[in-house]
C-alpha cells in the first residue's frame, strides 16, 4: 500500500490540452474518485498513472519513486478496465495466475494466494471456468480478483461497474468499498457516475475540461460547491440557478452574477413574495418524493424536491419560489463560488 | 438472438440458391466427374478410342517412382511455402501494429504483390535468378556460390518456395493485420501491467487469440500451395530438373497435356480431389478444436 502524488501534471495531444497543470495528493489507504463528465480527461488521467499513456510533463510519485518513465509493470500497480480486459483463452484461475507466474512465484504459494483471493470474493466454484461461462458480475470480480492477487502498491479502476445493469452496479459499489476498508489499499477510481463518486469516496476529485474543480469528501463537496460545474455535476436532481440579472434578489455579494439553490432546499411561496414566479410544468413521482419540475416566464428551468406526503400545486398553477438564506450559493460570472458571510453552512 | 425469416412460397429458397448450385455443379461436379470417369479408361497412342482398364491406371501410379517422389516434393514444397509465408506475414503484421494508424502507406506497399499474377511473379523471379543475366545470381557469383537452378533440384525448388510464398504473403498479411487489430487493447494493456513483456505477450496473449485467423490462412495456403502455385512453377523450372519440383497437380498438367497420358493423368486428379479434402478435413477435425473463437 503506498501514496501517491501527482505534481503540475500535463498531458498533451500536439496542440490539445487534454489535462492541465494537475496537481493532487493521494494518502495510504484512500479510496479516491475521480468524477467527471466523459472527455474531461479521468480516464487520462488514471491511464498516466498507470504508465499506458506518457506523462507530457508534471511528475507521478508512487510509493515515493517518481514513475514517470518506468514502464508498467515496474510501478507496482494494478488495474481493473471497464470491459474487464480478462483473457479469453484462459480459465479464470489462469487469468489471476498469469501475473504471478510472470513474477516467478512457484506453483504452491500462486494456488495458495488464488484461493485467499477466491474465498474473498466468492470466486472458488468459478475457477476452472473461461470468462464467457461468467455473467457479467462475475466477470468484474475476475477482475478485481486478478488485480487483488497481486497485492500491488495502487488499485486504479476505470468505471469498473458501467457495464452493469442498475442493481448489480449497487451491490459491487458496496463490495468494493469494504474490500478497500478490509485490504486497506489505495485505491483510484474513475467514473462518470456521480452517485458512485458520493457513496464510494473517501475524498472525490470533481473533473472538468482537463482541470480539476475541486477536491474533497463527497459531504464537503455536495454542502460547499467550489464551481457552478461543480454544484451543478454533483447532486441528482441538480442545482438550479437563477440569474441575478433576472431576479431582484437581496442581499447579494458584490460580483454575484448567479444563484445556486438545491432542489431539497427549494420552498414554495405566493406569489410575488419570493426569489422568482413560476409555473408547475410537471411532476415526477419517485414513491419517497415527488420532482416538480417548474417553468419561469423567462424560460428558466427548476426542480423543486418535495417529500411524498406533501401535496404539490396542481399542474400550470403559478407559484412563487424561495429559500432560506444559508441555502443560496452565489456565484460570480467565471463560475467561481463567492465566500460571502451568509455562505451556507454544512449541516 | 437468432433472427430467422421464413419464406411462405416453397420454390423461392430453391430458387435462390439455384445460381450458386449450377455454377457448383457445372465447373466443379462435371469436369471432376468426367476426371473420376477418365481414370479407369486408357485412350490408344492416337486418341481414337478409349479402352476399360479398371485400376489399372492407379496400379501404374503408385509403382511409378517419379509420382511417388511427387508426393514427397509437394509435402516439402507446401509445408515450406505455407511456413515462409505465413510467419513472414504474420512477423510483418506484428510490426505494422505496432506502429498503429501511421502504417497505412507501408500496409499498402505491402498489398501490391498480391496482384500480380501467379506466372508474372514465377518470370519476375526467374530473372532475378536466371545465371546468365540474373541479377542475384550473378551477386551469388560473385561470393563464390554457382547458382543454377536449372541444373541444381534444391536451388530449382527454394526458388519456387520463395516465389510462390512471396506472392502469398500480402493476403496473409492482410488478414494477420485485421485480426491483430481486432485484438482488444485492453487486453494487451491488462498483460503489459500484468508483468509480460513484449515477447511473452505475443505468445500467450496474442497468439492464441489470433488462433482463428492462424487456422484459416493455413487452409487457405496449403490449398494455394497445393493448386495455385501452378503457374509460378511452369514459368520458373517446368517441373525439372529432373522432376524435382514436380508437385503434384504440375504433374497432372505435364502427364496429361505434355505427355498425352490422359488416363494417368485422371487417375492422378483424383487422388489430388481425395488428398485435399481428405487434408482439410483433418485440418478442420483436429486443429479447429484448439483455436479460441
Amino acid at each position: 500500500m503506498a501514496r501517491v502524488s501527482l505534481t503540475a501534471v500535463k498531458k498533451s495531444y500536439g496542440k490539445t490540452v487534454v489535462i492541465d497543470d494537475l496537481t493532487l495528493a493521494i494518502e495510504d489507504g484512500e479510496l479516491i474518485v475521480i468524477v467527471g463528465p466523459s472527455g474531461c480527461g479521468k480516464s487520462t488521467l488514471l491511464r498516466m498513472i498507470a504508465g499506458l499513456e506518457t506523462i507530457t510533463a508534471g511528475t507521478v510519485v508512487i510509493a515515493d519513486r517518481v514513475v514517470n518513465n518506468l514502464e508498467p509493470r515496474e510501478r507496482d500497480i494494478a488495474m481493473v478496465f471497464q470491459n474487464y480486459a480478462l483473457y479469453p483463452h484462459m480459465t479464470v484461475f489462469a487469468n489471476m495466475a498469469y501475473s504471478l507466474k510472470i513474477a516467478g512465484l512457484d506453483k504452491g504459494e500462486i494456488a495458495k494466494r488464488i484461493e485467499t483471493t477466491a474465498r474473498l470474493l466468492e470466486l472458488e466454484s468459478f475457477l476452472k471456468r473461461k470468462p464467457r461461462q461468467l455473467s457479467g458480475g462475475q466477470r468484474q470480480r475476475v477482475a478485481m480478483g486478478r488485480a487483488i492477487v497481486r497485492n500491488p502498491a495502487v488499485f486504479l479502476f476505470d468505471e469498473p461497474l458501467s457495464n452493469l445493469d442498475a442493481r448489480l452496479r449497487v451491490q459491487m459499489r458496496m463490495e468494493i468499498k469494504t474490500l478497500q476498508r478490509k485490504l486497506g489499499a489505495t485505491l483510484l477510481y474513475v467514473t462518470h457516475d456521480q452517485v458512485e463518486a458520493m457513496t464510494l469516496a473517501d475524498r472525490m476529485v470533481v473533473m472538468n475540461n482537463g482541470i480539476v474543480e475541486q477536491v474533497g469528501t463527497p459531504l464537503e463537496v455536495y454542502h460547499n460547491p467550489a464551481t457552478t460545474f461543480v454544484a451543478g455535476f454533483i447532486g441528482s436532481p441538480p442545482m438550479n440557478f437563477l440569474d441575478l440579472n433576472n431576479h431582484n434578489i437581496v442581499p447579494v455579494p458584490v460580483k454575484a452574477s448567479l444563484v445556486g439553490i438545491r432542489p431539497e432546499h427549494l420552498r414554495f411561496c405566493p406569489l410575488g413574495t419570493g426569489l422568482c414566479d413560476a409555473e408547475v410544468a410537471f411532476f415526477e413521482e419517485l414513491g419517497a418524493e415527488t420532482l416538480v419540475h417548474l417553468r419561469s416566464q423567462n424560460g428558466e428551468k427548476y426542480i423543486l424536491r418535495l417529500e411524498s406526503a406533501t401535496t404539490p400545486p396542481a399542474l400550470a398553477t403559478s407559484v412563487g419560489l424561495t429559500a432560506a438564506d444559508k441555502y443560496r450559493f452565489f456565484f460570480d460570472n467565471n463560475g467561481k463560488r463567492l465566500k460571502s458571510e451568509d455562505a451556507p453552512p454544512s449541516p | 438472438m437468432e433472427k430467422r425469416v421464413f419464406f411462405r412460397n416453397k420454390w423461392l429458397p430453391y430458387l435462390l440458391v439455384a445460381p450458386q448450385i449450377a455454377v457448383t455443379l457445372v465447373f466443379f461436379f462435371w469436369p471432376a466427374g468426367e476426371a473420376v470417369y477418365q481414370s479407369v479408361f486408357m485412350p490408344d497412342p492416337f486418341g481414337l478410342k478409349t479402352r476399360y482398364v479398371g485400376l489399372a491406371n492407379f496400379q501404374f501410379l503408385f509403382t511409378d517412382p517419379y509420382y511417388r517422389n511427387s508426393f514427397a516434393t509437394t509435402a516439402l514444397f507446401s509445408s515450406l511455402v505455407t511456413t515462409i509465408s505465413m510467419s513472414v506475414a504474420l512477423w510483418l503484421a506484428v510490426l505494422a501494429d505496432r506502429v498503429g494508424k501511421k502504417a497505412g502507406r507501408y500496409t499498402t506497399l505491402l498489398i501490391w504483390p498480391y496482384a500480380v499474377a501467379p506466372a508474372i511473379a514465377g518470370v519476375l523471379w526467374m530473372f532475378l535468378f536466371m545465371p546468365s543475366i540474373g541479377v542475384l545470381a550473378r551477386a551469388l557469383g560473385h561470393f563464390g556460390y554457382t547458382w543454377n537452378h536449372a541444373l541444381n533440384g534444391g536451388q530449382a525448388m527454394f526458388l519456387v518456395v520463395i516465389a510462390s510464398a512471396w506472392k502469398q504473403i500480402s493476403y496473409n498479411f492482410l488478414f494477420f493485420l485485421a485480426g491483430l487489430q481486432s485484438i482488444p487493447r485492453s487486453l494487451i494493456e491488462a498483460a503489459a501491467i500484468d508483468g509480460a513483456s513484449f515477447t511473452r505477450r505475443f505468445w500467450t496473449i496474442v497468439f492464441p487469440l489470433l488462433s482463428p485467423t492462424t487456422f484459416f490462412l493455413l487452409v487457405v495456403n496449403v490449398v494455394y500451395a497445393f493448386f495455385e502455385t501452378f503457374g509460378v512453377i511452369h514459368t520458373i523450372t517446368g517441373g525439372g530438373p529432373q522432376q524435382s519440383t514436380s508437385i503434384l497437380v504440375y504433374k497432372v498438367f505435364s502427364d496429361g497435356f505434355v505427355s498425352q497420358d490422359l488416363g494417368s493423368s485422371a487417375a492422378q486428379s483424383v487422388v489430388l480431389l481425395l488428398l485435399v479434402s481428405g487434408l482439410t478435413i483433418i485440418q478442420f477435425r483436429f486443429i479447429e478444436r484448439r483455436v479460441q473463437y
